[in-house]
């Protein structure tokens, strides 16, 4: 089996973005003129919603409130860019600059290629104002539906992560636990979790039960095998030192086998979660009748494409956000560590 | 054995016995014919072969020999890292069995824990034996008597090389060791700070009353260090020579004396056609 090494992972983009390595002291940061430009290519955008005429067929109701909000944004970033003048702590603005220029381009293109002149085809590509529409108007199924995803997700990867890590620390520390639980994670980890689906809703009662068992699974694998590595690869002098010092088995297990492979346990966490937000998705597709994975299903159904958007948007956001969570969990846990990756 | 009957009935150390004792507290080690061998791929590989050494309480001793002869087997057998395949290792008149806090080693890299500070990888014996909460002045007072006490809340990445090596000398010498077990503990460290340490080395011992027990491949720095040379041959080693150095502390690095010593032991080694 070839189990992914420390440095493969460390170094592999993670599922779904890239990482982006900021610089600690960022020199090359743009200008205050750069921070005017985004504000005005948000007003632009603004205007372009506003006073340019939609194509006749269709019309949205928050058209109006969508180019005022994005009037008031580009305000913000023009007062903040000017503040940053004086204001030390605001510099951060300059940075996302050039960022917020394209998406103040994007959102200006996206509104004419749609709305203004449908370019492209009309209930398949909404105008950014459709996609705010539904984050307002049908935001309180979106919020069941992220907290029924949030809560159905976070059960299973606390549970996968909780067994990966004990059975990955009994695999590294004693033979008689490899000897048994090595060819049953061998034969059935590298086994998409998707695979038991079918099964999975037939022998659990719930479908609930049953999603909160896949993604369990498509965590404990990762979780286990990374757990295992790094408690395998401490270095055998850190035993001997603890030896002599006095240290019972447990002392050298809790205390330094643990602790030596967490920077190898967090890679695992990482891989796990990625592969969690896979199942999720899928299970609440399939089977569970809630959740955003059921949403885009559901809106897909009813030709409802800007909830659809809306539903992808806000996953994206949500498993981002997890991801920065876990980074940041490490980083405070792991600040004894030099090059880290990061995110 | 026959010899063992000489030695009185093991009795287990008084735990309390280490605890603030302070000086003199050095322990008479002796090696009864030990040899000792590795598996290599089933074939044994003979490593050690009859060592007949004793080290008196508070005594220096330091063991050379051409590197891969196996010295460093013979620290981790005194350590009780490993038991050895024939014979018996015996300190202050006890069986060594396993490893124990009163043997201490001091390994050619610092093995600091790297996700501890400086303090705490000090805290590491007591805290490993659960007298943690008594030895808090202590771990304070080593890391002064080291110079670390501006570092204690440094990690191990944070240190330069010399200072890593006195936070490892500090997390041994906290735990009050009758034996100070020194595996190359300078092998690492650039020639300046080499000479630096080795000077702190020997007070340290001084004061601390100490039996030490150095393994090295620098003929010099064992000459300036320890009272008693023991000169080991190729693998598997053998004792080839022992050459006392009588010369009081300090030493000076510039004594004829010493050059007439380092001499021999290159004669012994067998590398003195360059002299």
């Amino acid at each position: 089996m070839t189990n992914p090494t420390f440095e493969d992972v460390a170094v592999a983009p993670p599922r779904g973005a890239i990482p982006t390595v900021r610089s600690p002291v960022d020199r090359s940061a743009p200008s205050g003129l750069v921070g005017l430009l985004a504000a005005a290519t948000w007003l632009a955008a603004a205007g372009t919603i506003r006073y340019w005429p939609d194509v006749p067929e269709v019309s949205w109701d928050r058209t109006e409130e969508f180019a005022l909000l994005l009037a008031a944004g580009a305000s913000t970033i023009a007062v903040l860019t000017i503040a940053a003048q004086w204001l030390a702590p605001l510099r951060r603005v300059r940075s996302a600059a050039p960022w917020l220029v394209v998406i103040g381009l994007i959102f200006a293109v996206w509104e004419v290629a749609t709305a203004k002149t449908a370019v492209l085809p009309m209930p398949f590509f909404p105008p950014p104002q459709a996609i705010f529409e539904v984050l307002i108007d049908d935001h309180k199924r979106l919020l069941d539906c992220v907290l029924a995803s949030g809560k159905l997700l976070a059960g299973g990867y606390v549970i996968g992560a909780t067994l990966g890590f004990v059975a990955g620390v009994a695999i590294g520390w004693s033979v008689k636990a490899g000897y048994w639980i090595h060819p049953i994670l061998r034969f059935i980890g590298p086994l998409p979790a998707t695979a038991w689906l079918p099964l999975a809703f037939f022998v659990f009662p719930t479908s609930l039960s049953a999603s909160t068992f896949l993604i369990a699974l498509a965590t404990g694998f990762p979780v286990t095998v990374l757990t295992w590595s790094g408690v395998a690869g401490v270095n055998s002098t850190y035993y001997d030192v603890g030896r002599t010092l006095g240290a019972s088995s447990r002392f050298l297990v809790f205390k330094v086998a643990i602790p030596a492979a967490m920077p190898y346990v967090f890679v695992g966490l990482f891989m796990g979660l990625g592969n969690s937000f896979a199942v999720l998705v899928v299970a609440e597709m399939l089977g569970v009748k809630s959740g955003l994975g059921w949403y885009l299903q559901w809106s897909q159904g009813w030709a409802a494409y800007a909830n659809m958007y809306t539903a992808l948007f806000i996953m994206a956001l949500v498993c981002s956000g997890l991801i920065t969570l876990l980074f940041r969990v490490r980083d405070s846990l792991l600040s004894w560590q030099k090059g880290l990756v990061k995110w | 054995m026959v010899i063992a009957q000489s030695h009185p009935v093991a009795s287990p150390r008084d735990p309390a016995a280490g605890a603030g004792a302070g000086a003199g507290a050095g322990t008479r080690l002796e090696a009864v014919d030990v040899s000792h061998r590795f598996d290599l791929h089933g074939e044994p590989l003979p490593v050690l072969e009859h060592i007949d050494l004793t080290v008196e309480p508070g005594e220096f001793v330091a063991l050379l020999g051409p590197s891969g002869c196996g010295k460093s087997t013979l620290l981790r057998l005194v350590a009780g890292l490993d038991l050895p395949t024939e014979g018996e290792l015996w300190v202050d008149g006890r069986r060594i069995e396993g490893p124990d806090p009163s043997r201490v080693v001091v390994f050619q890299d610092p093995t600091l824990y790297p996700w501890r500070t400086v303090w705490r990888n000090a805290a590491l014996g007591p805290e490993a034996q659960g007298i943690l909460r008594q030895q808090r002045g202590r771990i304070e007072d080593v890391l002064r008597l080291v110079g670390l006490s501006t570092f204690a809340k440094a990690y191990p990445h944070q240190l330069s090389g010399g200072m890593a090596q006195r936070a490892a000398l500090a997390r041994a010498l906290v735990n009050e060791p009758s034996l100070l077990i020194l595996d190359e503990p300078l092998g690492k460290l650039d020639s300046l700070t080499r000479i630096t340490m080795q000077s702190e080395l020997v007070s340290l011992w001084q004061r601390s009353g100490f039996t030490a027990l150095l393994v090295t491949h620098d003929v010099e720095e064992a000459l300036y260090l320890a009272q008693r040379v023991v000169v080991l041959s190729d693998r598997p080693a053998r004792i080839k020579a022992e050459i006392v150095n009588e010369r009081p502390y300090p030493r000076r690095r510039g004594d004829p004396y010493l050059t007439e010593l380092r001499h021999r032991v290159l004669a012994e080694l067998g590398l003195d056609a360059t002299w």
